[in-house]
């Protein structure tokens, strides 16, 4: 199912005025932490539910506001340690710990929460470029 | 994802194509493992030119068939990089690392 999430979120993301470049890191992140919730919160068990959102946003930056796509991943798997959430150093040359610093590295906003017995990944990309004629 | 492998002389090609990422993975560093832990063979060859997508998890593959060459002895070449899989690879800062040829024929080359 990750592929088709990917082909959908690749979509949506050019559809939002985002660049090549930018739809493959947000396509990228996500990909990240959805594989990340399966590993860890989930304990490799692929068929658990997710629950995405994506939407437009419109968020103060610079003095001034922009758009923005908001994404947010939900999952009921075990609570997340904080202290594993750190990636690791990437001059340690071994396989493992590069999903958070792809996301990281991917997005400008990246959030980690625990509420009403919930994992909630909130992550932002700000959209640096004008949006799209209405209707094309 | 789909692995194929040729032989030439003593290389390994292997021409994968599709997405590598958190089902495919196990199944490159299986191949890549048994090729060069098992068979050693003196230079194995990935040739990632129809691959549309590679995650961390593929990446982490890649660099056990990197560690495992290193171990046994043999050369870990990749060739084919579009776009995606730099980005990704420069992302992890492992680009350098690697063994990178433009094509097959300067990866087989003596």
């Amino acid at each position: 199912m990750l592929c088709v999430v990917r082909n959908a979120l690749g979509e949506l993301a050019a559809k939002l005025g985002f660049s090549e470049p930018e739809c493959r890191a947000v396509v990228l992140a996500v990909d990240e932490a959805l594989t990340n919730i399966i590993r860890h919160a989930y304990l490799g068990d692929a068929e658990r539910p997710i629950e995405a959102s994506f939407r437009r946003i419109n968020v103060p930056r610079d003095g001034k506001s922009g758009d923005a796509l908001e994404i947010v991943l939900e999952d009921r798997g075990v609570t997340a340690n904080p202290k594993k959430m750190c990636g690791r150093a990437l001059e340690d040359v071994r396989p493992g710990g590069l999903g958070l610093h792809f996301i990281r590295e991917s997005m400008d906003t990246v959030e980690f929460s625990r509420r009403w017995g919930r994992n909630q990944l909130r992550l932002v990309k700000f959209l640096h470029v004008q949006r799209p004629e209405k209707g094309s | 994802m789909q692995i194929a492998a040729r032989h030439l002389d003593k290389i390994t090609i292997f021409d994968i194509s599709g997405d590598i990422d958190l089902a495919t993975s196990p199944a490159l560093r299986k191949a890549l493992l048994r090729e060069l832990r098992e068979l050693k063979m003196p230079r194995v060859v990935l040739n990632l030119g129809a691959v549309r997508y590679i995650d961390s998890s593929g990446v982490a593959s890649l660099v056990e068939g990197l560690k495992a060459s290193r171990d046994v002895g043999s050369r870990f070449i990749l060739f084919g990089l579009n776009r995606t899989i730099r980005e990704v690879l420069q992302l992890s800062k492992l680009l350098k690392i690697f063994e990178i040829c433009e094509n097959e024929e300067q990866s087989v080359a003596p």
